[in-house]
């Protein structure tokens, strides 16, 4: 059933009752031409558009919990475009592209809003990094404004400008960032590649890759053997892990990052900003909650869940920009699994082996490039080569030396 | 009883009545009232309005898990949004709103959402406000934002302050009733280090609230001996006001005190709330259980709460919920309320009770066995209940009580679930480890003399367990009801967020069948109290609808915090201007006598620029450059990290972390360092004395001090343990100031004792320990970054602010002036020196111009790296000087460049400018760039892209040397 | 998380500075054809789920850099030696 407005209001007079299952829930097959690993955003767009841009539909997404259950359900939301490397820059506002028409081409309203996201500097060459930056956004078309005290005050006066450490000297903003409702993003992907066919098939976890002389046969799950042609893992957080499963050790440490939530509050701060001076940066969802991060606690791990000391520092941080909000209240924190890779970029590509795929590293970045990583991925697997927006994502470039790193702190995932 | 307030017991203090607003309305209430309860006493039930439906709503609890009562307590800057009024202890003068509401809380135009609620089910906001697209953050968005949310938050700065503390103990237990009374009461007699908290205002717990008998005594009477004993006892720290909120690895606790929240404004010495960490060898959960509603037909008109609540209002708070009550059970508790409200006056209509049969003792109250209620009568005031069976009665509350669940949320911050138990219809921990156990209600264990047992069970760390004392129970029996499924309007599972029994099935049906899922579909247990009174009820309703038990749907993910926590109490003190600590050179004094603008470098606050009269920025640091390239300048380059190393294999260690060879230094200079990572990236650089051939003096930029002493620990210690070196970061220990320009010598020259100063005794990139001022050891070093004669003079830290005086007085004649980093900044731009803008972290020693610094020698960090293709592709971005074509136009950093010809785009992006100065030696502006294969490209113009500034124009590619390229300034 | 440095004992968490697997070991030749070694080294980790020896540093406490085993899934640390006891263990094995 197409979701519209005339499909709740006749749905209303039925009370509701014939609203169809938004997916199906399938047994497993046999086989299947393609199978992903991971039903997060990630792995249900690839499906989508497996099914969507190249016809491939009788495609199999493997969920170990329930669809939605890793970063996709677990981030603060943002999306952006303001990469600064080549690499970088023309795919995420791809991503940004497909954000903005994803809701009508998925009949799903994912909440795409697009009030901006402001970076705030604090020194000169902060601002001059900034520059930097949004000149690499506008020289390709991306939109990008660098902003004084002035006009960052316009925006938020209640950011502290009078007593801060660390004075705020203006901003660089992109007015078409904002955020996205995130567990919708996953719910429209899914239904989407289910209406095309994709067999979304949830508590079943990948134990094995079985592999015949190079090339991809299937997985081995919980719930048996499932024969593919090809295989694509789209597990980042878990990726070493299931990487493994083929043989395969990536360039990547899974460490655990922090969010927050408050209380829902009457409109605060209309947009997300973020501090320069520490790490912490906030929206606010149409709920009500200030949504907010920082960094991650700095250990390996898979827990989801972090420790005080950040948790501190955030809070820190977060009254230094803002000191409105000692008086509010904190009301929820959680944490998720990343993929830090080694130059904080992430890996769409082949591999060694035939028929497997491997999209992860996504450090904290996941969220926003979602519909691209989706797209480039479908692409990937289908025409058995990457298209050339994420040509620079190589498994291969560390060995190569051709690194995409942008906060150039180099082969140390904790620092990116 | 006058009124709502009852003639006899409680706790309040009769003598002294408070005075408080209420939407504007003054009343009156008693000390040790809640404004809950002091509302309730005033007859006001009508205390907020739900997210979603902005119904009336009234209080359902007694405690922190009220969903409903949430205000806005006090004014201007100390304004807090969302406080439970459960929770906020009455004082004098106290100011509250309600919230989400206009105009007023009574007549609420959001309201008017319920009339359309048919529509807005579960999920209704994904499936619409899709068309046309321009309308979602213009229109549709914006509407739902100002409908969502609660109260309203300042965004003044917080008045008050906070207080970080940290505390150790070998036992902490978590809740002051009947079982924590008693855990804490073994472990502190046996001697161990207690800490009980309690987030109430006083201790006691449940037994404040309860009739009970314990000992002969009144349970009140019985915790007030046991307080007196702990708290004459050293050992024991006695936390009330204290929640504790989460549970963290190696049995941490983090916890919030509110030390005066219960007063209008904490007294300037003391803090509003202490934020605390607490370390504990063993926790015991002694929170007792949480009262769970029943979901059926109006089951949030105010004057509907909980058993629990309606009695602890009348036991505790002398506060009647009503004047005529009916009670809707499954369980025991709802007897125990219709008995305690009886034997206080009030009447009670009626018990019904949903189980076909029941042995408790109704004191008297009709029983209405089997009974339903399936909906409640009245708007914005309970009038009346109608049963399963249409009969109707009269009645002003609702007393309701659907069974108890265990308060163990915090043994579950840690990953671990809980399972279901059916013997008392609750969630009941599973083993979490010894470090951290439940005792009592919170294990399960429903009975009152269960909970002392268990109590002093959990709290006997060692020797004996103390004497239990006898005491008389309720008899604990529950029958799940869920949802009274034929409920005449609204039946909510989750408060505040309007949540419905309807709206989980619904959601079970579109797919949404994993708990998780369904709560993110419904938003059920997403509240302020995250699901601690509904979300068994939601799990029961999806279980039933999906065919589930309760162990198969599980619940949701239990994490921090237990109840909200302020941001000031975790930030404690580390705002405004003391976010971080302020690092001020030892020559600081000396800059601020001299009228120096201090500008925020990291933690450090360095002399920007020194301005006389009027000047700018630029004005000023123009004046120092002319003045130092002209005469002398004095500058203070204290912040660069100076690392003393010393030992045998000194030079070797220097050797493997720097890509250039120091082990060919001569004792008495110094060289230039450049440092790779292992990915054979630069790192940092610096110049290097050697002092003796076993010492050295290393310096590294400021930015990367404390790095570049963990890397060389890490390369030490971890790589080559066997290598016989020390060193110690002495960046603090020694001031040090450069002194440069043609005057630069003659003016040492006045404070040096004996030695001359001449090319001969100190030729360029000597470094020699001298004596100065007639006696005070120093070292000097002839090397520059300005490109000038210069030196650097570094004296021990203390001495700082004195030599820095001599040396002006000695330059006097000469015209010595002062310059901050602002003019340094230009000089070394005019000199083609990198420095942080060109040392981003993603420049090899080849792009900087310094590939024939690194050896083939020897091995170091990041050779073998730094070979690889990537690394040596010609096109690679190098440093390059770039000026403007027009020479009147002024360039800015973070320009990009263009091939001349080219329109923009990322494809056609050859590189950016990374540093820019005017340049008054120059009279220009000019700049440092990183082109890609840029040192083929001198005297190319190119276009300079500047879009974020919408300035666009052409320069040429020059040397980065833009001044005096023979260097011959260095030996004038 | 704390964690218990031979040299001060038990620590919280935030005096100290992690850096990774320390299972990993830097090459000792610089031929070109021990490229691989050298990539393994400084580009791939086992990333193990459990437990898992890294390099911790006491960065605010005595500066001694630290070889950890921690299980990655539960945090629990089950011991601690010096980065020069681990390599000088390293040799001898």
């Amino acid at each position: 059933m197409k979701y519209s407005v005339f499909s709740l209001l006749k749905s209303t007079l039925s009370g509701h009752k014939k609203w169809p299952p938004a997916w199906r829930d399938p047994q497993p097959k046999k086989d299947y031409d393609v199978i992903i690993i991971g039903g997060g955003g990630h792995g249900l767009a690839t499906a989508y558009y497996l099914a969507k841009v190249h016809g491939i539909s009788n495609v199999a997404v493997l969920e170990k919990s329930w669809l939605g259950s890793g970063n996709v359900g677990r981030n603060t939301t943002i999306i952006r475009s303001n990469y600064m490397l080549p690499g970088n820059n023309p795919f995420y506002e791809w991503s940004m592209k497909l954000w903005e028409g994803l809701e009508q081409d998925f009949n799903f309203n994912a909440m795409v809003s697009q009030r901006g996201v402001l970076n705030l500097c604090h020194s000169d060459p902060q601002r001059d990094a900034f520059a930097r930056r949004g000149n690499a956004m506008r020289i390709d078309g991306v939109d990008a404004e660098l902003l004084d005290t002035e006009a960052v005050r316009d925006m938020y006066p209640f950011l502290d400008f009078n007593n801060a450490r660390f004075p705020i000297k203006g901003g660089i903003l992109q007015r078409r960032g904002g955020t996205v409702r995130h567990d919708a993003v996953a719910w429209g992907y899914a239904r989407g590649a289910d209406s095309r066919g994709v067999d979304i098939i949830q508590n079943c976890e990948v134990t094995g890759i079985k592999t015949v002389k190079g090339k991809v046969a299937g997985v081995q799950t919980n719930r048996g053997f499932i024969g593919c042609k090809k295989l694509g893992l789209a597990a980042a957080g878990n990726s070493s892990e299931v990487a493994a499963m083929a043989g395969l050790k990536l360039p990547i440490e899974s460490h655990v990052l922090q969010a927050f939530v408050s209380e829902g509050l009457k409109p605060y701060i209309d947009g997300v900003v973020t501090f320069g001076a520490g790490h912490f940066y906030v929206s606010q969802s149409d709920k009500g909650g200030l949504v907010f991060g920082g960094d991650i606690d700095g250990y390996n791990s898979y827990a989801r869940r972090g420790n005080l000391p950040m948790v501190e520092h955030v809070i820190e941080a977060g009254v230094a920009m803002i000191p409105g909000l000692a008086r509010v209240r904190v009301l929820r924190s959680w944490g998720g699994v990343m993929d830090m890779s080694m130059d904080g970029s992430p890996i769409i590509d082949k591999t060694s082996i035939d028929g497997l795929y491997l999209n992860a590293g996504w450090c904290y970045g996941g969220f926003k490039a979602t519909p691209a990583s989706g797209w480039c991925f479908a692409h990937t697997i289908a025409n058995n080569e990457p298209h050339k927006l994420n040509a620079a994502y190589r498994l291969d470039r560390f060995r190569r030396g051709y690194m995409i790193d942008e906060k150039g702190q180099g082969a140390t995932p904790n620092l990116h | 009883m006058t009124g709502f307030r009852l003639a006899k017991g409680g706790l309040v203090d009769r003598s002294t009545a408070l005075n408080f607003q209420f939407d504007g309305k003054v009343f009156s209430g008693l000390a040790g009232d809640t404004l809950a309860s002091a509302l309730i006493a005033n007859d006001v039930h009508l205390m907020g309005r739900s997210f979603k439906y902005h119904r009336p709503r009234g209080v359902i609890s007694a405690g922190s898990s009220e969903p409903n009562a949430l205000v806005e307590l006090r004014e201007g800057p100390r304004k807090e949004a969302n406080t439970r009024a459960t929770m906020i202890e009455l004082y004098d003068g106290l100011v509250a709103k309600s919230q989400n509401r206009w105009p007023s809380l009574d007549l609420d135009v959001g309201a008017l959402n319920s009339i359309v609620s048919a529509m807005f089910v579960a999920g209704f906001y994904y499936k619409t406000f899709m068309w046309p697209k321009s309308f979602w953050e213009k229109i549709y968005e914006p509407i739902i934002r100002k409908a969502a949310g609660l109260g309203v938050a300042s965004k003044e700065a917080d008045p008050d302050k906070y207080e970080k503390a940290y505390a150790h103990c070998d036992l902490m237990v978590v809740g002051s009733g009947p079982t924590g009374l008693m855990a804490a009461l073994a472990a502190a007699r046996s001697g161990a280090r207690v800490i009980l908290a309690d987030e109430s205002a006083a201790l006691g717990g449940s037994l404040l609230n309860e009739n009970e008998e314990i000992g002969g005594q009144s349970g009140g009477d019985w915790a007030a001996g046991v307080i007196a004993e702990l708290a004459s006892m050293s050992n024991v720290t006695l936390m009330p006001r204290t929640t504790i909120f989460g549970w963290y690895d190696d049995n941490i606790f983090g916890a919030v005190e509110r030390v005066n929240d219960h007063v209008l404004e904490p007294s300037p010495y003391e803090p509003r709330q202490r934020y605390w960490r607490i370390m504990a060898k063993r926790a015991v959960m002694a929170a007792g259980a949480e009262e769970r509603p029943i979901v059926f037909g109006g089951n949030d008109v105010p004057g509907v709460m909980l058993a629990f609540a309606m009695r602890t209002y009348a036991n505790r708070y002398a506060a009647a919920a009503g004047k005529s009550v009916v009670v809707f059970t499954n369980n025991n508790s709802g007897y125990r309320t219709a008995r305690d409200m009886k034997a206080h006056g009030v009447h009670v209509e009626a018990i019904i009770d949903s189980r076909k049969e029941s042995l408790a003792d109704a004191s008297g109250v009709r029983v209405l066995r089997g009974g339903m209620i399936t909906n409640v009568t009245g708007g914005k005031r309970v009038t009346g209940v109608e049963l399963a069976d249409h009969r109707g009665i009269s009645c002003d509350a609702v007393a309701m009580s659907g069974g108890w669940s265990p308060i163990v949320n915090l043994m579950y911050h840690r990953g671990a679930k809980p399972k279901w138990d059916e013997r008392i219809a609750g969630f009941v921990p599973t083993n979490v480890g010894e470090a951290f156990v439940a005792a009592g209600s919170a294990a399960g264990k429903m009975l009152l003399s269960e909970c002392l047992a268990d109590g002093a069970r959990a709290g006997t760390l060692k020797g004996k367990t103390p004497a239990i004392p006898k005491c008389r129970d309720e008899a604990f029996a529950v029958t799940p009801l869920w949802w009274v499924k034929g409920s005449a309007g609204k039946a909510f599972v989750d408060y505040q967020n309007d949540s419905t029994a309807k709206d989980l099935p619904l959601a079970a049906q579109e797919g949404y069948r994993d708990i998780e899922l369904a709560k993110r579909y419904t938003t059920a247990g997403m509240a302020t109290d995250q699901g601690k009174l509904g979300n068994v009820n939601a799990i029961a309703i999806l279980a039933e609808a999906t065919g589930r038990t309760m162990d198969q749907v599980g619940t949701t993910t239990f994490r921090p915090y237990y109840t909200p926590v302020s941001f000031g109490a975790i930030a404690g003190p580390f705002v405004g201007h003391h976010f971080q600590p302020v690092r001020k050179t030892p020559l600081h004094e000396w800059a601020e006598e001299q009228g120096a603008v201090f500008v925020e470098t990291g933690l450090w606050m360095r002399s920007s620029w020194f301005p006389q009269k009027r000047e700018d920025w630029l004005a000023s640091a123009s004046r120092e450059v002319l003045a130092t390239r002209e005469r002398v300048g004095l500058c203070d380059v204290s912040t660069l990290g100076k690392i003393d190393v010393q030992g045998n294999d000194a030079a070797e260690f220097l050797n493997r972390l720097y890509c250039n060879t120091f082990s060919t230094l001569d004792v008495g200079k110094a060289r230039y360092g450049l440092m790779l990572r292992e990915d054979g990236i630069v790192f940092d650089d610096g110049t290097t004395s050697r002092l003796a051939a076993d010492h050295f003096l290393m310096t590294t930029t400021t930015a990367n001090a404390a790095r570049v002493m963990s890397h060389m620990e890490f390369c030490h210690q971890a790589h080559w343990h066997d290598l016989d070196v020390q060193y110690v970061s002495v960046t603090e220990q020694w001031a040090q100031m450069a002194i440069a320009g043609p005057k630069a010598r003659t003016t040492l020259q006045k404070i040096v004792d004996g030695a001359t100063l001449d090319d001969a005794s100190f030729p360029y990139l000597a470094a020699k320990e001298i004596s100065i001022l007639g006696g005070m050891t120093a070292r000097l070093f002839r090397i520059s970054f300005s490109g000038e004669h210069a030196y650097e003079l570094a004296v021990p830290a203390d001495y700082g602010n004195m030599v820095a005086r001599s040396i002006m007085q000695a330059g006097e004649e000469f015209g010595i002036t002062p310059y901050g980093i602002e003019a340094l900044s230009i000089m070394r731009i005019e000199k083609g020196h990198v420095a942080g803008g060109e040392l981003n972290g993603t420049t090899t020693a080849g792009d900087l111009g310094l590939g024939k610094m690194m050896s083939s020698k020897k091995d170091y960090i990041g050779r073998m790296m730094a070979a690889r293709e990537g690394l040596m592709d010609k096109n690679r971005q190098s440093v390059v000087g770039i000026r403007p074509s027009d020479a009147r136009d002024k360039i800015r950093a973070g320009s990009h460049l263009l091939k001349k010809d080219d329109a923009p785009s990322m494809a056609a992006d050859q590189g950016y400018i990374s540093s820019v100065a005017w340049s008054p030696m120059l009279n220009m502006w000019l700049g440092l760039a990183l082109l890609a294969n840029g040192r083929e490209r001198h005297g190319e113009v190119v276009k300079i892209f500047d879009g974020v500034r919408n300035i666009h124009m052409y320069g040429v590619i020059c040397d980065p040397m833009h001044y005096d390229r023979e260097n011959k300034k260095l030996h004038v | 998380m704390r964690i218990n440095c031979p040299h001060c004992g038990t620590r919280p968490v935030e005096e100290f500075t992690f850096n990774g697997d320390a299972s990993v070991q830097r090459p000792a030749s610089n031929d070109p054809k021990t490229m691989d070694q050298w990539f393994d080294y400084v580009y791939l980790r086992d990333n193990p789920k459990g437990r898992f020896d890294e390099y911790v540093h006491h960065s605010s406490g005595c500066r001694a850099w630290l070889v950890v085993t921690r299980d990655t899934q539960t945090h629990e640390v089950f011991g601690v030696v010096t980065a020069r006891d681990h390599a000088k263990k390293r040799v001898k094995a």
